[in-house]
């Protein structure tokens, strides 16, 4: 589904000595990280480590009060980054117009907007809900209408702020599924969370972050069993593999 | 969506237009709130408008709006009530083709104990008098009729600004009515309003007779050379109409309760 | 009093033509001039609702100033406007129901708006962060929430119809209150009530009391069903 041209050009991604400091809160402290165009980033780290923030930085929604965010070849990706959040706005309307929702800044033609709406429908196992109201979808539902929604734009990069934190475990595995076949399709995702377990079943590399601070960024396997950080071990330590976490 | 705007747009559009048709045979006649609340045009004008097809669009004004009206342009032919107010309108050239047409008379009414003892008065002038310190009500909005009031305190050498008991409705002869009779106060009207004022409570005539009071009204053309797009044609058909014997014997023939409004004055 | 009111339905019983005539003709204006103030209105308001611009505070205050601004006031500015000695003297529209239409779009216009900026705003507040994250323009933003709001906002479309349909003194100084031709629910109830026909000015404004009751009942009804089918 990707787009080659674009790929090249937009990956790697550099942040450089990003500083965020709100009413000087010092929310990031100062994030450098080489994010590549492959496979799933989990950015891992306790409550209010800075993640959200980092992640709406990459989508354009935050602006640092220092440093940079470089993308290889252009600065403003415009149409190839998909955001999806902890509780996704819905419209007040069919499930259909809520994934149309994200094709429209594109200017797609109708024909080929229904198509791909029915196509991700059809992926995210919708398809039987597409004429119902949105707001009444169940919360995995609407995790997983958020996520059609996002595909469907066909984004080269999808952040993932939190997804599944208000979910039950079957609504979880059933997105963190969403999230595989679209890394399949040639998406790069970059996604919260700080529930262990998920990091573990999804991630190819992990970014441990801790008071504002990127403390670790190494491959999902050796973060595991041996991290470099100490930060990271405390964490581990503190947060059982397997256990599952509830909400924020 | 789009198609959705589009259709919206489209009705509009022919709402406005369907709006904006109108016969082409008509002109707007400024007149007093008089003439229109006795009920004279609803009886008039069908006459006129069944003999020739012209439509006549009354806008009913106090008399000094309905000279504003003309002035800017906004109507094509006037009826009204003010004598000296319509021989300055001809001379500053905003009006052509004065003529009489009829005339009514003024009479005073008041709470039916009167405690200004009016009724006895033996003119006008002495009837003002009498009133110079009464619960009075004023048109106060520079009719005809208000000016016929302002010239009658004058005759009487009566300043009404002094009496506190003078109201200014600010409105027509209805309303003004309508509150001399909330407040059990005097007024002056003309008769034809009168007579069709069905919300009367303890009012009743109190003074009527004098010649002072009679009332005369005059048609003319605002003048076509200040400005051309009015309905001269038009116009002068209703004007001549109204002055000659048939519009003439139509205003003697318009009567409540057998007693007729308004007399025919052209000659 | 009580006689007022049972004469006023006694006359209902047997309206004539003359008056099912003005009916129509208010219907006519004041739909026509709600339909013009909510196209204009409804994209106003949303538009101040998202857009960032200098001077947003004192526009906002404008408007919602403009809510209260008398009939009255506006009629006689658009008197001069439209008058044969005025600017848009050479249209002759004075004392047209279309002249009417344009007093009354003005009238509503500002009122809708600023009804449509309240809705429009705390549906905003919700929406910002996906939206700006989709790339929205602030015109599509604008459009994506009239469509998402489109049951509360007809709450604004008939609060509009509510204040044209009943609203005497523009229409009254615009349309001159011509028999058969600019006559109004509105300026007819005046004029009845000036000759001191009082039943028959209270005949009319049942008729127009129940028109607006009625309208406001359906729109409570669309609104229910709305948010039983879309939550």
């Amino acid at each position: 589904m990707g787009n080659v041209q674009i790929r090249l050009s937009m990956f790697p991604i550099n942040l450089n000595q990003l500083r965020f400091t709100p009413n000087g809160r010092a929310v990031l402290t100062g994030v450098d990280l080489e994010l590549g165009g492959e496979g799933i980033s989990v950015i891992l780290g306790p409550n209010g480590s800075g993640k959200s923030v980092l992640i709406r930085m990459l989508a354009g929604l935050e602006m640092p009060d220092a440093g940079s965010i470089h993308w290889q070849g252009s600065n403003a990706p415009e149409g190839q980054i998909a955001i999806v959040f902890q509780h996704p706005m819905l419209l007040r309307s069919t499930v259909t117009a809520n994934v149309a929702l994200g094709l429209r800044p594109l200017g797609l033609s109708r024909c080929e907007t229904v198509k791909r709406v029915n196509e991700v429908l059809g992926r995210v196992g919708l398809t039987h809900r597409a004429k119902d109201s949105a707001r009444f979808l169940s919360g995995g539902e609407r995790q997983r209408l958020a996520l059609a929604r996002a595909w469907a734009v066909r984004p080269r990069l999808l952040l993932l702020d939190e997804p599944t934190a208000a979910l039950d475990p079957t609504a979880t595995e059933a997105v963190e599924q969403i999230v595989r076949e679209i890394r399949t399709d040639g998406a790069k995702i970059v996604m919260s969370t700080h529930n262990l377990g998920q990091a573990l079943r999804i991630s190819d590399d992990i970014i441990f972050i801790e008071a504002g601070r990127v403390r670790e960024h190494t491959p999902s396997a050796r973060f595991f069993s041996r991290p470099h950080s100490n930060e990271a071990r405390l964490f581990m330590q503190g947060e059982l593999p397997w256990r599952i976490s509830f909400g924020d | 969506m789009a198609n959705f705007f589009r259709r919206l747009i489209l009705i509009v559009c022919s709402m406005l237009l369907m709006a904006g048709a109108q016969a082409e045979d008509s002109f707007v006649l400024a007149s007093t709130t008089s003439t229109e609340q006795s009920g004279l045009f609803s009886y008039l004008l069908p006459l006129f408008t069944a003999k020739t097809g012209i439509q006549v669009k009354v806008v009913a004004l106090g008399t000094g709006q309905a000279l504003d009206t003309g002035r800017r342009g906004d109507a094509d032919v006037l009826l009204v009530h003010d004598r000296v107010a319509e021989d300055k309108f001809i001379a500053d050239g905003w009006g052509v083709e004065r003529r009489n047409v009829m005339y009514n008379d003024f009479v005073v009414v008041g709470p039916k104990a009167d405690p200004a003892k009016i009724k006895s008065a033996k003119d006008a002038v002495e009837v003002f008098k009498k009133l110079s310190t009464a619960l009075f009500v004023s048109r106060g909005d520079k009719s005809g009729t208000h000016a016929a009031e302002l010239r009658f305190w004058k005759e009487a050498a009566i300043d009404p600004k002094l009496n506190t008991s003078y109201k200014e409705a600010g409105s027509g002869m209805g309303p003004t009515l309508n509150m001399a009779a909330a407040m059990g106060a005097y007024t002056l009207t003309d008769r034809g309003t009168w007579l069709a004022f069905k919300n009367r409570q303890d009012l009743e005539i109190l003074y009527a007779g004098d010649r002072r009071l009679f009332n005369a009204y005059g048609v003319m053309l605002v003048n076509p050379a200040k400005y051309p797009h009015i309905k001269k044609e038009l116009g002068m058909r209703f004007i001549d109409w109204l002055t000659a014997a048939e519009g003439q014997a139509a205003i003697a023939g318009y009567k409540i309760n057998g007693e007729q409004l308004f007399f025919p004055d052209a000659h | 009093m009580l006689n007022t009111i049972l004469d006023a339905f006694a006359l209902l019983a047997h309206l004539d033509s003359g008056v099912l005539a003005i009916v129509l003709l208010s219907l006519k204006v004041s739909l026509s001039a709600v339909l013009l103030g909510a196209l204009l209105g409804l994209p106003l308001g949303a538009w101040v609702a998202v857009a960032d611009f200098r001077g947003k505070a004192v526009f906002t205050v404008l408007l919602s100033g403009m809510m209260g601004m008398p009939t009255v006031v506006l009629g006689v500015i658009v008197y001069l406007l439209l008058s044969r000695s005025g600017p848009l003297g050479e249209l002759g529209l004075l004392f047209t129901p279309s002249a009417m239409i344009l007093a009354q779009t003005l009238l509503v216009a500002p009122l809708i708006a600023a009804l449509t900026k309240q809705v429009v705003e705390d549906v905003w507040r919700d929406y910002a962060t996906e939206l700006r994250a989709f790339r929205y323009t602030p015109w599509q933003s604008m459009l994506t929430l009239l469509y998402d709001c489109r049951y509360s906002l007809i709450v604004a479309v008939l609060a509009g119809l509510g204040r044209a349909i009943s609203e005497v003194g523009a229409v009254m100084i615009i349309g001159g209150n011509i028999n058969g031709f600019t006559r109004v629910m509105s300026t007819a109830i005046a004029l009845e009530t000036a000759k001191g026909d009082l039943p028959l000015s209270i005949a009319l404004g049942l008729v127009l009391i129940s028109m607006v009751l009625g309208l406001n009942a359906l729109a409570y009804g669309l609104r229910q069903w709305a948010m039983y089918k879309f939550g």
